[in-house]
């Protein structure tokens, strides 16, 4: 018991202030800690953009969880990052509705505007491009997301616009 | 024209209605009535009595399926309620609307169904990427619970529930009930062989019901107005309206409530307008990206789970996906299997291995390497992977849906890719 609570607090050590106060809070109303495993995993990459192996080991502490188990949660879930991400992470549907009104047209022109095919990052950090499902606006395909933004009815001719936008709704 | 309860709320610039626009359009009246004059009992019963049907895509009977939950509280502890807002069904748009322009009325058809069966915590879980609905979610249910129609002694019926939004964090087999279980207990979302069954042993091993954003917003007014009411909105043998969207090549795609037993015509040209200029109807999807491809003759068929099951497709949410003739429907179908074979969550072995093997084979064909034997293995990967019960889930089964019927239908095209050694649709878009 000691052992485990001397890991619990060297993994607060790890983690900012703010993240654990989230943590706790859903700890708050969880039967146990490693309940909140993908909560816990949100705040953290809402805080860094990713999760690192030190959170990750960290977070496993922190949730009395093996880093094996944690390990296999994070990379179940396509939207945890385990690696770095840009600042600005853009997910382009790729599924039927949008495939119709040709997405791949949308996807290879983003590609050839920032220079990074899907699953690469910008070198100057700023945009990272991943394919998406079905985001649930397919009478108005193609669709997009940058960050925490949807696009509707995307053409190849507003994927300029749609970056710049991005870009300047960017939080410092 | 009748009545359209589902979205009577919705403005048609889509911004949300909040408590008060809420309230003073009837809202938390079928709450106040059940609280005041119903019990859990009699709640369940106007629901059984509404023939009220899971609007998730395998429209089971909701009342049927609260009625699994045991009442007798002999084993104390929690029972949960969960909505499933994971729409992520390719080709679905619906819950989206719901929560978008309307939170309360969800919130509201969850207290409901939480009292119905004895619920003392719920929690909505929805997909990642709808993060402006899981902001008015929370917003609502803080709301709510400033008002007393959540929390403790609701209203002061001596009835208590709590109730959480769970942001997912990606993975279509979420949608999966007991996926979504796994889920939102931390872990993988695997999904759990049945029995036992989620009513009795679900989210910690404890009672829970989960039902999707479309079925639990019917609940306000089935309690309010009662289960002949919900009937007469139908104008068959289903009861109530139902959200259908169509998208694809047609002029107007979109979302829209009518009444259930619209014909999908009517849904098709009347609503959508009819193909886009120069394109034809070849075929189409009737209820999301795991239904069988229906075709022109299907076309005055009624919009009811018996009618569309009897033509060998299934209702599913209700969204059509229109295949158009200058698109190829190998390519549509391979761009479904694909899609099914990534979000497979790798537990049984027909699912994790034989989705990825299709397809090869599809892209195989579509990129012209396609080999005349190649038709009897995907005949072969049907029969097998389709049959339920060689998964936990139904998500293999579901996968075979659009393959099987495309098989069916469009052969020709299969066959002319193979002989050919190209695909013919290339650079008709």
């Amino acid at each position: 018991m000691s052992e485990q609570l001397h890991s619990v607090s060297a993994a607060a050590l790890h983690l900012s202030d703010a993240e654990l106060r989230e943590i706790d809070a859903e700890i708050a109303h969880a039967p146990y800690r490693a309940a909140v495993a993908i909560d816990a995993l949100k705040i953290i990459q809402a805080h860094r953009r990713w999760v690192s192996d030190d959170s990750l080991e960290a977070l496993a502490a922190y949730l009395e969880m093996p880093a094996a188990e944690l390990e296999g949660i994070a990379t179940f879930y396509n939207l945890i990052f385990r690696q770095p991400v840009g600042e600005n992470v853009i997910l382009v549907c790729n599924s039927v509705s949008c495939w119709i009104k040709d997405c791949e047209g949308i996807r290879s022109a983003v590609s050839a505007q920032l220079g990074i095919e899907p699953g690469e990052t910008t070198a100057d950090g700023r945009f990272t491009l991943l394919p998406i499902t079905c985001l649930g606006a397919c009478d108005k395909a193609p669709v997009m997301m940058v960050g925490d933004n949807k696009f509707e009815d995307v053409t190849v001719e507003r994927i300029p616009a749609i970056l710049e936008h991005a870009e300047g709704a960017t939080p410092g | 024209m009748s009545e359209l309860p589902l979205t009577r709320n919705v403005r048609p610039d889509l911004s949300p209605t909040d408590l008060a626009a809420y309230e003073a359009n009837g809202g938390y009246q079928g709450l106040r009535r059940a609280m005041a004059e119903l019990s859990p009992a009699d709640c369940l019963q106007v629901v059984k009595d509404s023939k009220l049907r899971g609007r998730g895509g395998a429209g089971f009977p909701t009342g049927m399926k609260w009625s699994f939950v045991p009442m007798d509280n002999v084993s104390p502890g929690h029972k949960y309620l969960i909505c499933n807002a994971d729409e992520m069904e390719p080709g679905t748009f619906k819950d989206r609307l719901l929560l978008e322009c309307d939170p309360h009325q969800l919130i509201e058809g969850m207290i409901l169904a939480a009292y119905t069966i004895g619920a003392d915590v719920a929690y909505i879980f929805i997909r990642a990427e709808y993060l402006k609905a899981a902001q008015l979610l929370r917003e609502a249910i803080a709301e709510a619970k400033a008002k007393n129609y959540l929390g403790q002694d609701i209203l002061g019926s001596g009835y208590h529930l709590e109730m959480h939004v769970h942001a997912s964090a990606g993975r279509y087999i979420c949608g999966e009930e007991t996926a979504l279980i796994s889920s939102l207990e931390g872990k993988r979302a695997n999904p759990r062989a049945k029995p036992p069954f989620p009513q009795v042993s679900g989210l910690w091993g404890r009672p829970t019901i989960v039902n999707n954003v479309e079925t639990l917003c019917n609940i306000p007014h089935i309690i309010e107005r009662g289960p002949e009411w919900f009937g007469s909105l139908g104008l068959g043998e289903d009861a109530g309206t139902k959200l259908f969207g169509v998208s694809g090549r047609v002029r107007h795609p979109g979302c829209w409530e009518m009444p259930m037993g619209t014909t999908i015509r009517q849904i098709l040209e009347d609503r959508a307008g009819g193909m886009e200029e120069g394109y034809q109807l070849r075929g189409f999807l009737p209820g999301g990206g795991s239904t069988d491809f229906l075709v022109e003759e299907h076309l005055d068929l009624p919009m009811e789970y018996e009618s569309i099951g009897k033509a060998g497709s299934r209702m599913g949410t209700g969204t059509m996906i229109v295949l158009d003739d200058r698109t190829c429907p190998v390519g549509f179908v391979k761009n479904l299997i694909e899609f099914f074979a990534q979000e497979s969550c790798g537990f049984c072995t027909p699912c994790r291995d034989g989705l990825p093997w299709n397809a090869q084979v599809l892209d195989d064909i579509e990129q012209g390497r396609g080999k005349p034997e190649d038709m009897d293995t995907l005949e072969q990967h049907v029969s097998y992977i389709g049959a339920i019960g060689n998964t936990h889930c139904a998500l293999a089964p579901g996968a075979m849906e659009p393959l099987q019927s495309a098989l069916k239908y469009f052969r020709d095209d299969f066959q002319r890719h193979i002989d050919g050694g190209a695909c013919p649709y290339r650079g008709a878009h």
